[in-house]
């Protein structure tokens, strides 16, 4: 068995676990247990991607397979990481294994909710790992749908609304992106020979530019779609709004990430002539997304709201700097999804907590609650300081590294919107400072909040995790932007030789 | 080649401690944690001293002059192939100096704290926090490249938010420190994109390769021109505009009035004594390139600092709460030190200004502290920081009272104590360079004089007031460091800065300009004797003087209204102006454009849906009219 397969196979197995089970404390172990296998297996990955590296081992992808699923199309299950992937799966097993513990007291159908979760979960792992934009679409779906039972059924306020607004969106971004794949496949062999999905094989030929133009916006934005692109993004604020802590713990963290990385991996690494030809159109939508978010995050009440104006904010500066198409700038957009992943994650298990303790997520009915939940206070400072970009935490490299990296283009379209995205840290400062201000700070407005307590140990356990995966990447950057960097080295070769 | 790696232990000891209070603070006993973070903050002092009489007088100099010595590097990540951020120590005359001023008020603050925030629910964190803010100060000090100062940079602001809105549960200091980290965070923003702009300029984030006067860095981005202005120039107001917002100087100053919400010894330590002064360490850090590529940046660095000094000083005359004075006296000095870097030139006797700069900041850090230990001496005393309430005070707090008069007589610039020659120093470089500025800066000699003795004697002197209980004088913890603190603010002056710390590390000859001290003089003794006259007894004078200049003071006593203007900015245009908009534009333009199309999808299907009726005569009755319907249309299209 391939270590690959293996992300995709243990949450599948994880799951046969959980339908044979009774109780709900069963699933909530063997959920733990199997996503703590992942989180080694994770690791064990990024230390087996070094040893092959270190072994002098130079090839594009490492621990290839490939099988073929269905002949008449071409369509294989290839599989293959670089160092952006394996970065990637990193995050994705983090954040889900924070999610399980966050979800520890779900009550409600307990068992379909882990396996819901941890089906999605297979979907990222298999997207992440998918070198055959077939096989990745598909994993793709897998990861997309379960999350309309999770938000339909173990949400909150008008939690059909939201699913069924976060679903059709989606949706609406997967019709195009399918298109855009079908017309890549299609043009994937101009000299003649077999059509083909694989990532590898399309990024050596060079596909028309007519064809070029036609299906690059398809692909942007049906991936865009997912990463919350300016003015496809209002299902997000409904539909995090309306999740259970998981859900958007994953949604965020993760799911908004297939977008940024399916942006880069498929849409400007394939289809590079038109992106270059393109890429001021999304810029300008980005560049909005950036300063747009931060504005409406301002106004807002709900934390999940904030906090999902926010994600547009952030994941706008995760496609602005992939439109940069410079190393400096994809390696800060690489990061940049990993840091908001781990902080939007935090965040929304935090607001999911502070959620189940005051029963209510509106932030001018709390107040002083450091008081009395100094555990969880701190935990949301910290997160909002990461939010904001303090050095030392994980927000701050991907902002420089991107804000670096844009400005290196010497002309001035991109230097004015490299300024306007840099204006970003000054608005997000203010709103979490707003809201770090009125939820945690000064006299508590609320008697009974006197009597709440601070975190439960699995609370702490699923905090801690993400808070230490963001301050290790915040204080030591330098061998995951060396591992990024590399491995952007072939994308942006490509990127280069396109430019006539 | 002396050895100066173990300095990278200086920066690392205190956030080892920070960690340590931190994460097991809440299990120990308070004292406890105040003690162990004081052990971390002597050896760091200790080794600072070491390495300053290391650096001074043990190392080789090149043609007499001290070297920029990088003791410690290692890269922290890389950006392109030519820009990538290091953590490292640099030493130089400056750095080496500032440690010792970080390192001397900080312990000074830490013993003091011990005393003054004793039985204060959060002991444990203030002393965390403390090691926090002296990590990342000495990590800026340190820095060796404007990237590692800019990451620092952001630590000493976020460890200001904290110490400030210390009491969270007090509303204004909450919002105090949420101010003061907006506004220095959008000074930032300039600081940032100045980084961005020199560094593409000059491929270099490194103080080393950008303060080469003989480098390539200093000469590129001079021949481009924006507006009248080099590239370099611009990219250097940009980071100036960083400094400024650090240092509260003028428009950027609104958050530090309010900073004085922290505890006292906050105050002495952040915003008196070390952070504020960032910019203008800033400024000195770069300063051959300043000087050298351009000299329009340091006209706008002198200007700016002028200003403010006058600015600040005049609100000084009218403030009650004494801790307010106290930070507005802080910004009009620390614009006499912007001042003294803005009038000076490369090298030579053309950086004397650079000079008595640094020298004014090394003292002005012993007696603004001072000054601010003492104020919390007396609040702690009292129990208001209001001058109105106190009065009389000499009789209670002796040896407060002589440590503040000490500092008191300091800063109004009398003969032979430390700030005499250091503000001397800055006003012959004004002199020289600058008469409008030398006038302005004289002018402001005096009004400090006055306000400083405005404060002393409304404090020690005039009515007795009664107090409800005695106040009684301070503890041995927080007198010690007060003594200190005036011995060093007494003698401070004849360190031989000329001799140590200069802009291009050679020896300067410095004396005393008599034509420049002389009127300095003058103008402190009358501004001391007009408090006097004002002050020592109760009288009706103030109201008098007040009154006749009703719109000067009325203005001044408001701060000439820059709180409201921020307030109209933060609350009026961005929350109501534009996020309110773009909220809404959101919600009821993007989002239901959206929900638009579901309806019309919904709409549509619900219409439609009548077709699909099952009747099979309805059926019937479609196909057979659309199909006479098509038919006629076919004969009509063939026909023709």
């Amino acid at each position: 068995m391939d270590i690959l397969s293996l992300f995709v196979i243990i949450p599948v197995i994880t799951v046969l676990a959980i339908i044979l089970v009774k109780n709900p404390m069963q699933t909530r172990l063997i959920s733990a247990i199997g996503m703590g296998i992942q989180l080694l297996l994770a690791a064990y990955l990024i230390y087996a991607y070094f040893a092959e590296r270190n072994a002098g081992n130079m090839d594009e992808m490492l621990f290839m397979k490939d099988i073929i699923w269905y002949e008449a199309l071409n369509i294989h299950y290839t599989v293959g990481v670089d160092g952006i992937s394996v970065a990637m799966i990193a995050l994705t097993s983090v954040v889900v294994f924070a999610g399980v513990f966050a979800s520890w007291k779900v009550d409600f159908l307990p068992k379909e909710f882990f396996i819901s979760l941890i089906l999605l979960s297979s979907g990222v792992f298999g997207f992440f790992i998918s070198l055959d934009i077939f096989t990745m679409f598909l994993f793709y779906e897998v990861a997309v749908i379960p999350m309309y039972l999770l938000i339909g059924i173990w949400g909150s306020g008008p939690k059909e609304y939201a699913a069924m607004k976060l679903t059709l969106m989606l949706m609406g971004g997967s019709a195009l992106l399918m298109v855009g794949l079908l017309g890549i496949y299609t043009n994937s062999a101009p000299n003649g020979g077999p059509l083909t999905f694989n990532i590898l094989e399309i990024a050596k030929v060079h596909i028309p530019i007519e064809a070029q133009r036609m299906f690059f916006p398809m692909t942007f934005v049906g991936f865009g779609i997912l990463g919350a692109l300016f003015p496809f993004h209002t299902w997000s604020p409904d539909g995090h709004a309306s999740a259970p802590t998981a859900v958007s713990m994953l949604h965020a963290g993760v799911l908004m990430k297939l977008g940024g990385y399916g942006a880069f991996r498929v849409a400007i690494f394939l289809l590079p002539d038109a992106a270059h030809e393109l890429s001021w159109i999304f810029i300008i939508l980005t560049s909005i997304s950036v300063v747009y978010g931060a504005f409406g995050a301002i106004v807002q009440k709900d934390l999940k709201y904030i906090n999902a104006y926010s994600s547009v904010s952030h994941c706008g500066l995760v496609l602005f700097a992939v439109l940069m198409m410079n190393k400096t700038a994809m390696d800060g957009a690489i990061l940049q999804m990993i840091s908001h992943g781990l902080m939007t994650a935090l965040f929304f298990a935090l607001i999911g907590m502070i959620y189940g303790r005051t029963h209510t997520r509106l932030i001018n009915e709390m107040g002083g609650l450091m008081k009395v939940m100094p555990f969880l206070g701190v935990a949301y400072v910290i997160a909002g300081l990461a939010s904001l970009g303090l050095p030392g935490l994980s927000g701050f490299v991907a902002e420089m590294t991107i804000f670096v990296g844009s400005f290196q283009h010497v002309d001035t379209f991109h230097r004015v919107v490299t300024i306007v995205a840099v204006s970003s840290i000054v608005i997000t400062a203010v709103y979490i400072l707003r809201v770090v201000g009125a939820l945690l700070f000064g006299p508590i407005k609320n008697d009974h909040f006197l009597q709440l307590e601070d975190a439960k140990w699995y609370e702490k356990i699923s905090t801690v995790t993400l808070i230490m995966a963001i301050a290790a990447i915040g204080i030591a950057p330098l061998w995951l932007s060396n591992m990024i960097g590399d491995s952007l080295q072939p994308i942006i070769d490509k990127l280069t030789i396109m430019i006539p | 080649m002396t050895d100066f790696s173990y300095t990278i232990l200086i920066p690392l000891i205190p956030i080892f401690f920070f960690l340590i209070i931190g994460l097991t603070g809440h299990k120990m006993k308070p004292i406890i944690s105040g003690l162990i973070g004081t052990t971390g903050l002597s050896i760091a002092a200790i080794l600072s001293y070491f390495t300053a009489y290391q650096y001074f007088f043990n190392t080789e100099k090149i043609d007499g002059a001290y070297q920029k010595i990088l003791a410690f590097n290692t890269v922290w990540i890389n950006f392109t192939d030519k820009l990538h951020v290091d953590m490292g120590v640099l030493l130089d005359p400056i750095s080496v100096m500032m440690l010792i001023v970080v390192t001397t008020i900080s312990l000074m603050v830490h013993i003091y704290s011990l005393g003054y925030m004793k039985g204060e629910k959060g002991f444990a964190r203030f002393y965390a926090f403390l090691s926090l803010f002296s990590f990342s100060m000495l990590g800026l000090v340190l820095a060796t490249n404007i990237f590692q100062m800019y990451i620092f940079w952001e630590l000493v602001g976020v460890s200001s938010f904290l110490l400030i809105g210390f009491y969270y549960e007090k509303p204004s200091a909450v919002s105090a420190s949420k101010k003061a980290f907006i506004v220095t965070r959008f000074a930032d923003l300039g600081f940032l994109i100045g980084i961005l702009i020199l560094s593409f300029n000059t491929g270099t984030f490194d103080f080393i390769s950008l303060t080469d006067i003989h480098g390539t860095a200093i000469a590129s981005g001079s021949g481009i021109a924006f507006m009248g202005l080099s590239t370099m120039t611009w990219s250097l107001i940009f980071v100036f505009i960083g400094g400024a917002g650090k240092s509260a100087m003028f428009p950027l100053h609104i958050w530090l009035p309010d900073a004085m919400e922290g505890p006292t010894p906050v105050s002495a330590l952040i915003h008196a004594a070390t952070m504020v002064v960032a910019g203008v360490y800033l400024v000195a850090r770069l300063f051959p390139v300043y000087a050298i590529s351009a000299p329009d940046g340091l006209t706008v660095v002198a200007y700016v600092g002028s200003f403010s000094s006058l600015f600040a000083a005049v609100i000084a005359c009218t403030q009650y709460d004494i801790k307010r004075v106290l930070a507005f006296s802080t910004m009009s000095q620390i614009g006499y030190m912007m001042v003294g870097v803005g009038v000076s030139r490369y090298g030579g006797h053309e950086g004397l200004g650079f000079m008595a700069s640094m020298f004014h900041l090394f003292t002005h850090a012993m007696f603004k502290a001072l000054l601010f230990l003492g104020a919390g001496a007396i609040i702690h005393a009292v129990h208001s920081n209001v001058m109105t309430d106190m009065g009389g005070l000499r009789k209670y707090l002796p040896i407060t009272h002589i440590t503040f008069l000490i500092a008191c007589l300091t800063i109004a610039g009398v003969p032979f104590l430390s700030a005499f020659f250091s503000k001397d120093e800055i006003l012959t470089a004004a002199f020289h360079h600058n008469k409008l500025i030398f006038f302005v800066q004289l002018f402001v000699a005096g009004l400090t004089a006055f306000y400083m003795f405005r404060l002393y004697f409304r404090i020690f002197w005039n009515r007795d007031t009664h107090y409800h209980h005695t106040p009684h004088e301070a503890p041995l913890t927080m007198s010690i460091p007060l003594m200190f603190l005036a011995v060093a603010s007494i003698f401070a002056g004849y360190i031989p800065f000329s001799k140590l710390v200069t802009s291009d590390g050679l020896p300067l000859e410095a004396h005393i300009e008599w034509i420049v001290a002389i009127p300095s003089i003058i103008v402190g003794l009358l501004g001391i004797s007009i408090a006097f006259v004002m002050y020592k007894k109760e009288t009706t004078i103030p109201q008098k003087i007040g009154s006749s200049f009703k719109l000067l003071y009325v203005g001044a006593f408001n701060k000439f209204y820059f709180d409201e203007i921020y307030l109209f900015v933060t609350k009026k245009i961005i929350f109501n102006y534009i996020s309110r908009p773009v909220a809404w534009f959101d919600r009821h333009v993007v989002d239901a454009t959206m929900d638009g199309i579901a309806w019309i999808t919904n709409a549509v299907s619900f219409r439609i849906k009548g077709l699909q009726s099952g009747q099979v005569q309805q059926y019937a009755f479609v196909f057979v009219s659309s199909a006479i319907l098509l038919g006629i249309l076919f004969i009509y299209l063939f026909s023709i």
